[in-house]
């Protein structure tokens, strides 16, 4: 900055007079060369991903026998594979919904400072790191038919049988509510200590209580954060795959869409139709939540006035 | 829903502290409906602390807050029916202007017909009309200022409480919004409490300013009289007395003292009794240049501004102190200049400031 050479240039750059340098033209253009940096990344992307995806696309084309599409056929004429979108979907939508709901309340309740916030934070996010062969564990030994709940209900002659709550829907159910519930919740926090608490005090003072500030103030402000944290949950969800094993029924009511793919490719080493079956969850999955996003473009998306 | 009117607000003994810093110490305050009564002090003074005690978004440590016979102090924001202008605002950002207008008057389940014709009435004060229709981020920051107010008075609230409203306004904007609020305090009868940092703001607009220091009041008055009387050497500098310098105490007597020292002999006014050090405090507008009379500074001038109609200059006594004093005649650097200053218009201040209040009597 302060360099001062014979021809009295301010830059140090040896930049020919007269003419802006190419960081400069660059600029100018849009373009930030810094950037470029990221050129090796994209392309390590590009062969990470997306080959594989294309390399799977034509496999599910090419069938070990029938047509172009025999494989979609299958899959759409056989109700046991079919059903397995609407299963999937069964857990997925509720279990990623009941996580997004779950977490407004609480998170809206942590969002200011006080004593032992961390703590708290830290205990709430915890079984996001326990893995879900621990958490499926944990439920059989808890939920199972000796498990202390069914014990407690027995006990107190609240139940005359052993309630069934793991092997079936509901265990897989538990499981994906115990790992998502953690990750829906830091980003619904965050999302909501994006927003500037002097708009709620300001709406305070003109007069509205707590429950028209949630409604005409943090929510409508919240909600395109909440429909990104939904989607994120149900795309986690919608993956499921060793929980539906471990504490579902993966022959029958939790048969989900992971596990027919993981059948048909590794069990009956029909590659092809593996990938056709992946295909397909990768649709519902953009389908959801294309739905979701449309709905978001409906919302007011600027600035929320806080400090993230 | 008509807000309810009131005759006075009292605070009496309003503290806060957070945890062992106490942030406002023991502030009573009594407001008459209809006053204009700026908070007035540097950042970190408390005067914010104070506003959002009021409001009730700060819960009091210590003290009451009355309205007329009613304590208000444990009642909830929403239920104190005031209006309030934060610093940055707070618009609601998904909210059109109107909108956000109209809020007040929703929550308090004003009818439709009603609520469009207090808006239209408050957008056409503020004149916002043409901008209704847009969103507060839309909008320039003088703008935006207008939609916070509208907002803050369109139900009429018995007290309006702004904070610093106009800090984040270039200076010509500045002076008109001054203007702009002055005047719908007076056509809407409204009792405003005004929180600021500059002190022309507030002697410019107030009725009764309240001085604070790290959360102590240091004088309540008038403009008139915190302008003419400070009350002790940190009021004076904060109205306008730029020039604080330290002399022995020569001679004192009821209400008058000598200053000596720094080869200047100074005779003023003093507010309590003072011996050994003091202070002396000059407006730079009090000083004039020229040999007449008592109070004679001899002084060098070293910087010379133009303010237009006349000179800032920044001068150095023979010790070597700094000195500043207004004059329309030409100075010129290295100018050796004999000044003097009215006997009245030297105000002295023992020289360790008082913390503590000083009872004065408006």
């Amino acid at each position: 900055m302060t360099a001062t050479t014979p021809s009295g240039t301010a830059t140090g750059a040896p930049a020919r007079t007269g003419q802006p340098s190419m960081r400069q033209r660059l600029a100018e253009r849009g373009i930030d060369r810094v950037l470029l940096l990221l050129l090796p990344g994209v392309v390590f992307l590009l062969l990470l991903f997306i080959y594989p995806f294309l390399y799977g696309l034509q496999l599910s084309f090419a069938p070990l026998k029938g047509g172009l599409l025999s494989n979609y056929e299958t899959f759409f004429s056989d109700p046991y594979l079919r059903d397995t979108i609407l299963i999937t979907l069964g857990l997925g939508v509720p279990a990623a919904l009941l996580n997004v709901l779950v977490s407004v309340p609480i998170a809206y309740r942590m969002r200011g400072a006080y004593r032992g916030k961390r703590t708290l934070t830290t205990l709430l996010v915890v079984p996001i790191t326990l893995g879900t062969v621990l958490t499926a564990e944990g439920l059989i030994l808890y939920l199972g038919p000796s498990g202390w709940v069914n014990k407690l209900l027995l006990d107190f002659h609240l139940v005359q049988e052993p309630v069934s709550l793991v092997h079936n829907y509901w265990g897989v159910f538990f499981s994906l509510v115990i790992t998502g519930f953690p990750f829906a919740f830091l980003l619904v926090l965050s999302y909501l200590s994006g927003i500037d608490p002097n708009l709620e005090k300001a709406a305070a003072i003109m007069g509205a209580g707590w429950r028209q500030r949630f409604r005409y103030i943090t929510l409508p402000l919240l909600a395109p954060g909440l429909a990104i944290t939904f989607c994120l949950s149900f795309v986690l969800a919608f993956s499921v795959f060793p929980s539906a094993n471990l504490v579902g029924d993966p022959a029958g009511s939790t048969h989900v869409i992971s596990i027919a793919a993981f059948h048909a490719a590794f069990e009956q080493f029909d590659y092809p139709m593996g990938s056709a079956i992946a295909m397909i969850m990768g649709a519902v999955m953009l389908g959801v939540i294309a739905i979701v996003l449309g709905w978001r473009g409906t919302l007011y998306r600027g600035a929320t006035g806080g400090k993230g | 829903m008509q807000e309810q009117r009131f005759s006075e607000l009292r605070l009496d003994s309003v503290s806060r502290s957070f945890g062992e810093q106490a942030a406002l110490r023991e502030l009573s305050l009594t407001v008459q409906a209809g006053e204009f009564i700026a908070l007035l002090g540097p950042s970190g003074c408390g005067k914010t602390t104070a506003l959002n005690c009021i409001a009730g978004l700060l819960p009091l440590t210590g003290g009451s807050i009355w309205l007329d016979g009613r304590r208000v102090d444990d009642v909830p924001p929403e239920q104190r029916g005031f209006g309030m202008v934060f610093q940055n605002y707070a618009l609601f950002p998904h909210m059109t202007v109107r909108d956000n207008v109209a809020f007040g008057l929703r929550m308090r389940k004003v009818s439709g017909a009603e609520i469009r014709r207090r808006v239209d009435e408050v957008m056409q004060l503020v004149r916002l009309e043409e901008h209704a229709k847009k969103l507060p981020p839309q909008l320039s920051g003088g703008q935006q200022q207008r939609v916070a107010i509208a907002r803050a008075i369109v139900y009429e609230p018995p007290l309006v409480l702004m904070d610093e409203p106009l800090s984040n306004l270039d200076a010509q904007l500045r002076l008109t919004m001054r203007t702009e609020i002055r005047r719908l305090h007076q056509a809407l009868h409204l009792t405003t409490i005004y929180v600021t940092h500059d002190q022309e703001e507030a002697l410019s607009m107030a009725d009764r300013l309240v001085v604070l220091r790290e959360g102590v009041v240091q004088q309540v008055g008038t403009p008139e009289v915190l302008y003419a009387n400070p009350t002790n050497r940190y009021v004076a500098g904060f109205m306008g007395y730029r020039n604080i310098l330290e002399f022995d105490v020569a001679e004192a007597s009821d209400g008058h003292a000598v200053l000596q020292g720094k080869g200047v002999q100074l005779t003023g006014r003093t507010f309590e009794p003072v011996e050994g050090r003091a202070v002396a405090a000059l407006r730079p507008d009090d000083i004039a240049v020229g040999d007449q009379g008592s109070n004679l500074i001899e002084v060098t001038a070293e910087v010379v501004e133009y303010h237009g109609r006349e000179l800032l200059v920044d001068a150095r006594l023979p010790g070597g102190e700094q000195l500043f004093f207004r004059t329309e005649q030409r100075v010129a650097p290295g100018d050796r200049v004999t000044l003097t200053v009215p006997e009245e218009r030297v105000l002295i201040y023992p020289a360790d400031a008082p913390r503590a209040p000083v009872e004065v009597v408006a």
